[in-house]
């Protein structure tokens, strides 16, 4: 009995795949894995990796920071503990990733929205820009189909990488027509509905039938806006981001949603934790998430968008993957 | 119970029963305690009672990283509060601290031995500043200084991210480029010692700041006015003491302690200036521990410690599953036993009283 039991313990053991030891870890902002944005974002892609590769749940572990301070020593945590991969989101971690990485050679660390030029460090940024474009598109296709002229933008905090969003968008909306109009704001805040739910009013007062926003959580007062005022007869419209918000603008049977600028920082997530399960992680290289591989878009169902207007965003879709049509990253002057 | 004594047991008793409530709650969430204070040993020490593993020295250095700057703001805050003030102003005091450590660190160029003295001293000449337009106004129009010190916080940190974003902000905008290395208070050496933390030099002023706050309060005239004037404002003034220029001092000096973390964090945890989305919490924690620290100096010292250790302990819990919540209601629920204490030292009284009564009954 007792030498049938150890035989079957040592099958156990050869047959425990390798990949349950796996550890992977995620390092949050001050936001949380709740967050609705990116952090959530990337944790669902964790979530999905460890369902399907069956790991236990004490393989995959969030720390949520309190502070920009507790960057490095919530990264040296995990790097302490051997994790195989060390996953943090967010351009703030720039320069704390940096410094672990050369602490930690022997770790593997992946960064999204930021580059960090390490051996040992995977960075993976969006091609916001396309997305945005083709989200211009959806917008100015929907207003010339209802008469109106004006869009907005409503963007998180002015820098760099917010103003790729803005870019995009504007310019696909030239695209479309170059006599449309775009109101730009910027709330200089990511977590407050209150500031996006003025901003909204005030674009959506100056005629703006449809805004788009890039600000987290200052969004969701966007979009309460538009639903408030769609709602009371008055339609306008709001575009989503980073994930396909159509249910944060549900009304009734209907959504304020037009369509969502998904970033798929998920996908990011769950692919370099594939990639480095695998053994072929990818440490110093710089991958780049676009239309190409459908690391950003529009959602594969848009129940607002008129079968018109998804084919015509599809075409320039197709334009853009191909080379034929650019986009810029900067914003016009 | 000596007045003495009391002073020292009836915080020690509130940190236990702080300590007890966290353990229940982690037990109630069907966590093990153990695993609880196993990460707060390692978070300040780096000693894992649980694996036989090496000292992991790293983490001394972050703890200390943790506990500097609210030691600071608490020895802000309990300095006003010598003089009877309540100010909230060590957050805001802090920012514009690091802001001009920031702008005094990227604008000058001088040696290590100018530049960093300059950087820090500016920190704390802004503090000041800041903490002197509250207590001008509490002085001269009698404005109370809660409600001008929690304002000028905001201002601060809308200020600071102008500064930030329009003038010093590098590539992202929201940091500013990184500081030369005359400006920072960083050290390899101390970073090697400690397996690469981010330990620097800025103990150095914490211990200053200290020593000044001990000797200010306890050995100088002006100490004694100060407190004369915190007990009594209008015994002090009718003994002659300038009690609206005591005001204004206390603030400043205060905002100079709170100044001083600002530099501290900016030219020692990290190297570059920074916009903030909100308010980090540093002044409030600073509260806390001036509260918990009884507005003395070395226990403000022990209070910054016993935080820091619960902040530094926060990822070793997190990774152990227990949520980093529980650090908080620690520390929370040990400021309201503090703030109990008449009501602990009662039933202490009470328990003794029993104690000696029945002693008597058995002698009988």
């Amino acid at each position: 009995m007792k030498k049938a039991l150890f035989a079957l313990l040592i099958v156990a053991l050869v047959a425990v795949p390798a990949f349950a030891q796996f550890k992977v870890g995620l390092v949050t902002d001050v936001g949380g894995i709740d967050d609705r944005s990116f952090n959530q974002g990337t944790w669902e892609g964790i979530l999905r990796f460890a369902q399907e590769n069956k790991l236990p749940k004490a393989n995959y572990k969030y720390l949520q920071s309190s502070a920009e301070a507790d960057y490095v020593p919530n990264l040296s945590t995990f790097a302490d503990e051997a994790l195989n991969l060390i996953i943090a989101p967010g351009f703030l971690f720039e320069k704390a990733m940096g410094d672990v990485a050369v602490n930690y050679p022997t770790r593997k660390f992946l960064i999204i929205d930021a580059v960090v030029s390490k051996p040992n460090v995977v960075s993976a940024v969006f091609a916001e820009h396309e997305g945005s474009f083709l989200v211009g598109v959806a917008a100015a296709l929907k207003a010339k189909a209802d008469g109106k002229n004006v869009l907005g933008f409503i963007g998180g905090m002015k820098f760099p990488l917010i103003e790729k969003f803005q870019a995009g968008f504007e310019q696909g909306v030239k695209a479309v027509d170059g006599s449309l109009r775009v109101l730009v704001d910027y709330a200089g805040d990511f977590a407050a509905p209150d500031k996006g739910q003025a901003l909204a009013q005030k674009q959506f007062n100056a005629g703006a039938y449809i805004i788009f926003h890039a600000a987290g959580g200052t969004g969701n007062g966007m979009i309460k806006e538009a639903k408030e005022r769609s709602q009371k007869g008055d339609v306008r419209w709001a575009i989503g981001v980073d994930k396909d918000q159509y249910a944060d603008g549900v009304y009734g049977t209907k959504s304020a949603v037009l369509t969502s600028m998904m970033k798929r920082v998920d996908v990011a997530a769950y692919e370099v934790s594939k990639m480095t399960l695998q053994g072929k992680f990818p440490g110093g290289q710089v991958m780049v998430f676009s239309l190409a591989n459908d690391g950003v878009g529009i959602p594969a169902t848009n129940p607002n968008l008129s079968a018109d207007i998804v084919a015509k965003v599809k075409e320039f879709a197709t334009r853009i993957k191909s080379g034929a049509l650019k986009v810029s990253e900067v914003p016009a002057k | 119970m000596t007045k003495r004594r009391e002073k020292v047991v009836l915080p020690l008793v509130a940190v236990f029963l702080g300590f007890l409530l966290g353990s229940i709650i982690v037990l109630a969430t069907g966590r093990s305690p153990l695993a609880m204070f196993a990460a707060m040993i390692k978070g300040f020490s780096g000693i894992d009672i649980i694996n036989d593993v090496p000292i992991n020295t790293r983490h001394i250095g972050e703890f200390i990283i943790q506990a500097m700057p609210i030691i600071l703001t608490g020895l802000a805050f309990a300095f006003a509060s010598r003089t009877g003030l309540f100010s909230i102003g060590a957050e805001g005091q802090l920012m514009v601290g690091a802001l001009a450590a920031t702008t005094v660190a990227l604008l000058v160029q001088a040696p290590k031995a100018i530049h960093l003295p300059l950087v820090i001293l500016s920190s704390a000449a802004a503090g000041a500043l800041w903490g002197a337009i509250p207590g001008f106004l509490k002085a001269r129009f009698n404005v109370h200084e809660v409600t001008v010190s929690i304002m000028m916080n905001y201002i601060a940190l809308h200020l600071n991210n102008f500064v930030i974003l329009n003038i010093f902000g590098s590539v992202d905008r929201v940091k500013t480029a990184f500081f030369p290395e005359s400006a920072l208070l960083k050290s390899p050496f101390l970073q090697s010692l400690t397996r690469g933390s981010r330990l620097n030099w800025g103990f150095i002023p914490v211990v200053v700041a200290l020593v000044i706050f001990s000797f200010v309060i306890n050995k100088t005239t002006f100490g004694y006015s100060l407190r004369a004037v915190g007990y009594n404002k209008e015994a002090a003034r009718y003994a002659g003491m300038k009690v609206n220029r005591n005001i204004v001092l206390s603030m400043m000096i205060a905002g100079a302690f709170a100044g001083l973390a600002g530099s501290v964090i900016t030219v020692g945890t990290f190297n570059f200036g920074r916009a903030l989305p909100s308010a980090e919490g540093y002044g409030f924690d600073g509260i806390a521990v001036a509260l918990v620290g009884g507005n003395q100096a070395s226990g403000i010292l022990f209070a910054g410690m016993l935080f820091g250790m619960l902040k530094a302990a926060q990822p070793l819990m997190q990774s152990q599953g227990i949520p980093r919540e529980i650090a908080g209601i620690i520390q929370a629920s040990i400021v309201l036993f503090v703030a109990m204490q008449y009501g602990i030292k009662l039933l202490l009284e009470k328990f003794k009283k029993k104690e000696s009564v029945s002693a008597e009954v058995d002698r009988v």
